[in-house]
């Protein structure tokens, strides 16, 4: 099997997990630096519609296991990765990636100089790409390019309010724009009540849960597709204390009047540092983003910086001037990758409880 | 925050010479941490007593002191310099203990002195176990349920509530000297006892054993705004209870989750904060492999082995950082020097596997008790990377120069599986070779875990290594096999090995194939920005990102693994080699595979290869690079080795040719070659059988040094005083008919010659003399610069024979001589054309580079262009005494005399104006203070008993006693001697042996090293010696030297 980016660049490497139907798979070719945590990577959401390259060269040493899903099950296009563990060894991970990608229906592709695909999205930026059988040429392949890859968050958001119980006195709306359960686990370890809704919820069913405080979740794609919903952030952030992350973050943004736009190859791995500027004190943080929010938009809106990234200064954290209401950019519920930034949810439940 | 611009002139404290559990690692985050306190504009003073350092070069710090590590001197040069801090976490163990004296005594707060990096209250935090239990407690992080003890009886009543096993370690120890795994009451004795006594405020952690849990360890970063990042994690492969020094590593962890990463990463990420280190720091926990228990094991506030190891394995230089974030700096304000546009405040991230594999001294030392635990033995280590576990695994093999070339040990080869597993549950070094033979032999690998502990992921990979090895061996060696072979690791000789064909058709069969090596930056982000850091590794992939400069390039072969006999030394003459070089407009490329050094950094050299100094990975790298030639003669005897292989593939060596090396190596040729010249040398012939052996024995007349001729480097050396000597000699080594070499043993004076030749000239900056006569290796030798005993004539002969052989060999680039003098005539004993481990020493005390000139002539400068007077240079006024330092506490059952083989680990300096004053340093420098009067401990050999009382009388006046057995005692007593009568070993409960551990002995001399055997009593005496820190002098003439420096000192006692 076979790779081919749009640009004509073409990687050989083994079929792996599941057989790639009808010939052909196209996603958004993107890499991702962490070295430990892929099946969160993999179950993570907002890789939807996304094939997605591990630097990390070994994949799959401690199996798979029941807890580490972060959605419910894979919404990427295919995984790359230079070798996949045959044989785990883990007391969690009973089953092996193998199985995991067969079950879930997710092609791989093997063997692949993935450093050599990483410095070519680097240099280029994202590039569509194609999972191909050995005997497809670039030309058999080119009508899939003409696909275009969106409205993602419409298909991984759920379709109905989901309440997951806890003893908690505060009740929190997550919406859902492609939630990580991580978000969810770390509101219920706050011992909040969490209402998950979809990601087209207007005010009124939101205001109808009787929430104290609103999370706008993570999610896939390009947030600027999600116009319709802005209306309903600006009335919630009025009412509620709001906490947004990563397409949560964006998404705020532009209901503040803010723009984002594509970075040339995203934010996506482990080892994030971000630096708060009241603090000047510097987290090392999990991301997976594709688009960024336009700094200098920042300026003319009512929101204003709060963080910024340390490798390419962009926007990683923002709050509103007037309302009780912040985001950033990364992931502070980790899975994968650091929680130095988890006290961002205590921070919110603080606004809940008015202090 | 910013910079503390406050501190304008900083004193860096060194390590000290080399010993086990604290190596070049120090050499390398020395001089990082002084070139990046320069960099901030800081004025650096450094204290080191060991010359072989790149630190203590000429340009490295802005005022050098080579004097002894104590804390008198660290205050003298405080007063002297009066910097504003001190920076004692780049020095190991010895420079913070240095440190903790000195600020226990309130020193540095009465001289108004900062300590850098660390403060009293965390390095206590941290070393002291009781402290550092109490402190995890305060912070929730668990430790092993254990107690800290100062007796013995404390111990016991500890073993008895909570059981054995249970672990021992000795309080600020390096490498944990003493301690060990106690599994009953007996060994609980043995060992708690050791401890108490090698702890220096004599206390014992005692803590339950949880060997078993995976050992992992975190290298993090804090800077002063409470930033704090991990630099790497590595897991060993070895589970707890072998010491991490002693382990097979890799990086990352391998076989934990997300989960469990982020666990051990949050927990050591508190613990650094609540000590609040400012700079590097190594914690070191273990996990259990059923469940997310883990616990906190130690923490070292300091760089260490370990972060040497990760600054490598990722490329971010911990040292570096370190420094300037002991100044005040954090890390966002400090700039990642690998990609020049990204900051040092991130975590890197790792697309290879790396795998670090320890070396051990133990083909050194074949008596040597080799079972591993949690006192550390390896001398050194190789570090290779790879695209998958296995390829690293097998790469680190190669870099070992164990002789051999994959998982598989010659010896192992027809042992049965029982055999194989009762090998592996001795835990000693070989035990991956053996783990690997049992698997051949169709052990399970759960059979194997339940007896390791291992995890199954390891073993699981080493048998694919074993599956591929079926692979070749079934098959016709098609593309896909070779190309499998090769992607995970395999050489062209192991193939070939398996296969039973010679290398080259392997290698002309890949080669056909297209199966070429790529290589891979080292980048510290995975790819994610762009490098321009020339660090780079073979894999087998696609893309090739190593493009050879066009400017000429010439390629060096450094020294790998640091072992007994090729040290340091070898180290800092390749970075001379590597600097003149540069200097000189040529691209310098590095292959070496040690990621303790200097050379290693990849700051130094234009590309670095970090690869095994093997044929095949060096002519990968040749191949690639097309060098117009190639340096082998600072490499030591592992680039020599090279350079047969390499000239037969037409590679072009500069300096000492195939020719030479092979001339200098055959006794034969050799011996002609001197004849023609008129040169002499000690009379040798071979003997094969024993008869042989004494009729030529007799012929030359005893005493006669004797060596099988097929042994290298000292190894299995006698001197035998006669016909009886030599016959167990025999029996000793279990000799039959191999050929012997028989060589008149001289008794004389030992010196030793580094020169230069640019093939017209010659320059040769000094002397040695040896301190002890020939016999003793010349690496175990007190030696002297310049000469103090020996006569213009013999020096002038010395001349001249250097510069008559080294013109005839038509060498271009370094040559040693050795040479015994006996009656004023010189003697050649052995001839190296290569850079010795002297080289360093020579260079410092002569103000000559001599590296970097020699590097120079090889590329056609010549001596007088460099502007050197050709010949023996005039001598400086300082006197130089270099010392052996040994590690001979960390090594059990290994005999401490001296003799033709070599086992001191390390050196360092004595430098003063006389002799005595030197010798004085040179003691205390390597760690041998001996009081001006007490007690010493004699027993001489029959031999040596009249040469031996005008010392002991010299001894009596300055205020010794003696101790001796009975005829030792009355041996003295003819000579007007009084002594103190002991018993020997057994004759009673108060034997030597008792007088030794109770501390009755300041000293002692002991000549009688005949019988090599460990039940021997001189060799019991010895051990007991080493493992109790007293002094034991096996050679007269060190005797004498001491003699000497304690005269300086000793006030006698006067009458009326």
């Amino acid at each position: 099997m076979k790779l081919i980016l749009e640009n004509g660049d073409v990687y050989h490497g083994e079929s792996y997990g599941a057989s790639v139907e009808q010939g052909a798979i196209l996603g958004e070719v993107v890499f991702n630096t962490a070295m430990s945590g892929y099946q969160e990577v993999f179950t993570d959401p907002s890789y939807c519609d996304q094939i997605i390259t591990m630097t990390y060269p070994l994949i799959g040493n401690y199996g798979v296991s029941i807890e580490d899903y972060e959605g419910l099950a894979p919404s990427c296009k295919a995984i790359i990765a230079k070798e996949f563990c045959e044989i785990p060894n883990h007391w969690k991970g009973k089953k092996s990636i193998k199985d995991f990608f067969v079950k879930h229906n997710i092609p791989a592709l093997v063997g692949v100089d993935t450093r050599k695909l990483v410095k070519t999205i680097r240099s280029q930026g994202s590039l569509k790409g194609v999972l191909a059988a050995d005997d497809l040429s670039f030309e058999d392949c080119a009508p899939h390019f003409k696909n275009s890859l969106s409205g993602q968050v419409s298909r991984v958001s759920t379709k109905g309010p989901i309440h997951y119980s806890s003893k908690g006195e505060k009740r929190v709306v997550v919406i859902d724009y492609g939630c990580k359960k991580s978000i969810i686990s770390s509101l219920l370890q706050r011992q909040c009540d969490v209402i998950l809704m979809p990601w087209n919820s207007s005010f009124t069913d939101v205001q109808e849960q009787e929430p104290d405080g609103i999370v706008l979740s993570n999610g896939p794609g390009d947030p600027s597709e999600l116009e319709s919903v802005l209306p309903t952030i600006r009335e919630l952030q009025e009412v509620y204390p709001l906490f947004g992350i990563c397409m949560g973050h964006q998404v705020f943004a532009l209901a503040n009047n803010c723009k984002t736009h594509k970075l040339k190859f995203g934010h996506r791995g482990s080892n994030h540092p971000v630096k708060d500027i009241e603090s000047g004190k510097v987290f090392i943080t999990s991301q997976n983003h594709g688009y960024s929010v336009d700094l200098e938009t920042v300026e003319s809106s009512d929101l204003s910086i709060s963080q910024t990234s340390l490798n390419d200064q962009s926007v990683e954290g923002l709050k509103h001037k007037y309302f009780n209401a912040f985001s950033v950019q990364y992931h502070p519920e980790a899975n994968p990758g650091p929680s130095d930034t988890n006290f961002l949810f205590d921070k919110f439940i603080s606004m809940l409880e008015g202090e | 925050m910013s910079k503390n611009l406050s501190i304008k002139k900083v004193l860096v404290l060194g390590s000290g010479p080399i010993v086990i559990g604290q190596a070049a690692e120090f050499d390398y985050s020395g001089t990082q941490a002084i070139e990046s306190l320069k960099e901030e504009g800081v004025e650096v003073i450094l204290l080191t007593s060991n010359p072989a350092t790149i630190m203590t070069d000429q340009g490295i710090a802005d005022t050098t002191y080579m004097e002894p590590m104590t804390p008198e001197f660290v205050k003298k040069i405080i007063y002297k310099e009066r910097p504003e801090a001190v920076l004692p976490t780049m020095g190991g163990q010895t420079a913070l203990n240095l440190a903790l004296t000195l600020a226990g005594e309130g020193f540095f707060e009465k001289e108004g002195v900062k300590l850098l990096g660390v403060n009293l209250q965390t390095i206590q935090d941290a070393e002291d176990r009781e402290l550092f239990k109490r402190l995890m407690k305060k912070i929730n992080e668990p430790t092993p349920e254990s107690t800290s003890v100062n007796s013995l009886n404390q111990a016991l009543e500890f073993a008895e509530q909570h059981g054995l096993p249970l672990i021992v370690r000795p309080a600020f120890t390096l490498g944990g000297t003493g301690g060990g795994i106690a599994s009953t009451v007996e060994e609980l004795k043995s060992i708690v006892s050791s401890g108490l006594r090698n702890s220096p405020i004599e206390q014992c952690l005692i803590e339950k054993s949880i060997a078993g849990y995976k050992e992992v360890e975190y290298e993090i970063v804090r800077d002063s705004n409470d930033n704090c990042i991990v630099v790497c994690n590595m897991e060993n492969i070895d589970p707890v209870g072998i010491h991490t020094g002693d382990s097979i590593v890799v990086a990352p962890s391998q076989t934990l989750n997300d989960k469990e990463y982020q666990l051990l990463r949050d927990a050591s990420l508190k613990i650094v904060r609540s000590l609040k280190i400012e700079g590097g720091c190594n914690v070191q926990l273990a996990l259990d492999p059923q469940s997310e228990n883990y616990y906190v094991i130690e923490v070292n506030p300091r760089v260490s082995r370990s972060s040497a190891l990760a600054s490598k394995a990722t490329g971010y230089p911990i040292a570096k950082v370190a420094a300037k974030i002991a100044l005040g700096m954090t890390m966002d304000e400090i700039q990642n020097p690998i990609t020049k546009n990204t900051c040092a405040c991130f975590e890197p991230s790792l697309d290879y596997v790396v795998v670090k594999f320890p070396r051990w001294p133990f083909d050194k030392f074949q008596g040597a008790n080799k079972k591993l635990g949690t006192q550390m033995m390896a001398t050194g280590e190789t570090m290779a990377i790879g695209s998958n576990f296995e390829e690293a695994l097998l790469k680190g093999i190669r870099s070992l120069e164990i002789k051999r070339e994959h998982l598989l040990m010659e010896s192992a080869l027809g042992l049965s599986k029982e055999e194989l597993m009762r090998m592996i549950s001795k835990q000693d070094d070989d035990r991956i070779f053996y783990i690997a033979h049992a698997i051949r032999e169709q052990a399970t690998l759960k059979e194997i875990h339940d007896l390791t502990k291992i995890d199954l992921w390891f073993l699981n990979k080493i048998h694919n290594i074993i599956k591929i090895e079926e692979e070749i061996r079934n098959s016709d060696i098609g593309f896909e096999t070779l190309k499998r072979a090769k992607n995970k690791g395999f050489s062209d000789s192991a193939i070939a090995f398996l296969k039973d064909v010679p290398t080259s058709l392997v290698e002309d069969a890949r080669k056909r194939f297209g199966i070429q090596p790529v290589y891979k930056m080292v980048d510290t982000c995975a790819g994610e920005f762009e490098a321009n850091t020339p660090y780079f590794y073979s894999t087998y992939g696609e893309e090739n990102e190593s493009i050879p400069s066009n400017s000429k390039s010439i390629l060096v072969l450094g020294s790998g693994p640091i072992r007994i006999g090729q040290g340091v030394e070898f180290d800092c003459a390749t970075v001379h080699a590597v600097k003149a070089l540069k200097e000189m407009g040529y691209t310098a490329i590095v292959v070496n595979n040690n990621p303790e050094t200097v050379s290693t950094d990849y700051n130094l050299a234009d590309r670095l290869y970090f690869e095994p100094l093997h044929l095949e990975d060096v002519m990968n790298v040749i191949e690639l690079e097309k060098p117009i030639g190639v340096i082998a003669q600072f490499g030591g005897q592992t680039a020599i080795n090279l350079v047969e292989g390499l000239t037969q593939r037409g590679v072009k060596i500069l300096g000492a040719d195939h020719e030479t090396v092979e001339m200098c190596e055959n006794r034969e040729k050799w011996e002609l070659f001197l004849k023609g010249l008129d040169i002499a040398q000690p009379l040798g012939l071979t003997a094969k059988g024993i008869e042989e052996a004494i009729d030529k024995a007799n012929e030359l007349g005893y005493p006669v040094m004797l060596r099988p001729s097929y042994v290298i480097g000292g190894q299995a050396m006698q001197i035998v005083y006669d016909q009886k000597e030599l016959e167990s000699y025999y029996q000793e080594h279990n000799l039959k008919l191999e050929e012997i070499l028989i060589d008149r043993y001289m008794i004389g004076i030992e010196a030793e010659v580094d020169a230069i030749c640019d093939g017209k000239n010659i320059l040769i900056p000094g002397i040695m003399e040896h301190i002890e006569r020939a016999g003793v290796h010349s690496g175990d030798s007190f030696a002297v610069y310049p000469p103090q005993s020996l006569s213009e004539s013999v020096i002038e002969q010395m001349s001249s024979v250097t510069s008559k052989i080294a013109k005839s060999l038509g060498l271009v680039g370094m040559i040693n001589i050795q040479f015994v003098i006996k009656k004023n005539e010189v003697f050649v004993l052995e001839v190296n054309p290569r850079a010795s481990r002297t080289v360093p020493f020579l260079s410092k005390v002569t103000n000559v580079p001599m590296a970097k000139v020699a590097t120079k002539a090889m590329l056609g400068m010549d001596i007088l262009s460099q502007n050197f007077t050709p010949g023996l240079m005039p001598e400086m006024n300082t006197v130089n005494v270099k010392a052996p330092v040994f590690s001979s506490s960390k090594l059990r059952d290994v005999d401490t005399a001296l003799g033709p083989e070599m086992k001191s680990t390390g050196e360092a300096i004595g430098r003063d104006l006389t002799l005595e004053k030197a010798l004085e340093k040179a003691f205390q420098a390597a760690n041998m203070n001996v009081p001006s009067c007490g007690t010493i401990l004699v027993t001489l050999a029959d031999k040596h008993k009249l040469e031996t009382i005008p010392l002991l009388k010299k001894f009596h006046e300055f205020g010794f006693s003696f101790l001796a057995t009975k005829g030792t005692s009355k041996a003295l007593m003819e000579h007007g001697l009084p002594s103190r009568v002991v018993e020997k070993i057994g004759e009673s409960e108060k034997d030597l042996i008792h007088e030794i551990k109770s501390s009755n002995v300041d000293l002692i001399i002991n000549t009688i090293t005949k019988g090599k055997n460990v039940e021997s009593d001189g060799f019991k005496m010895r051990r007991a010696a080493a493992e109790n820190g007293i002094i034991c002098l096996t050679s007269l003439d060190t005797a004498h030297a001491l003699a000497k420096a304690i005269e300086l000192k000793a006030l006698k006692v006067l009458t009326l």
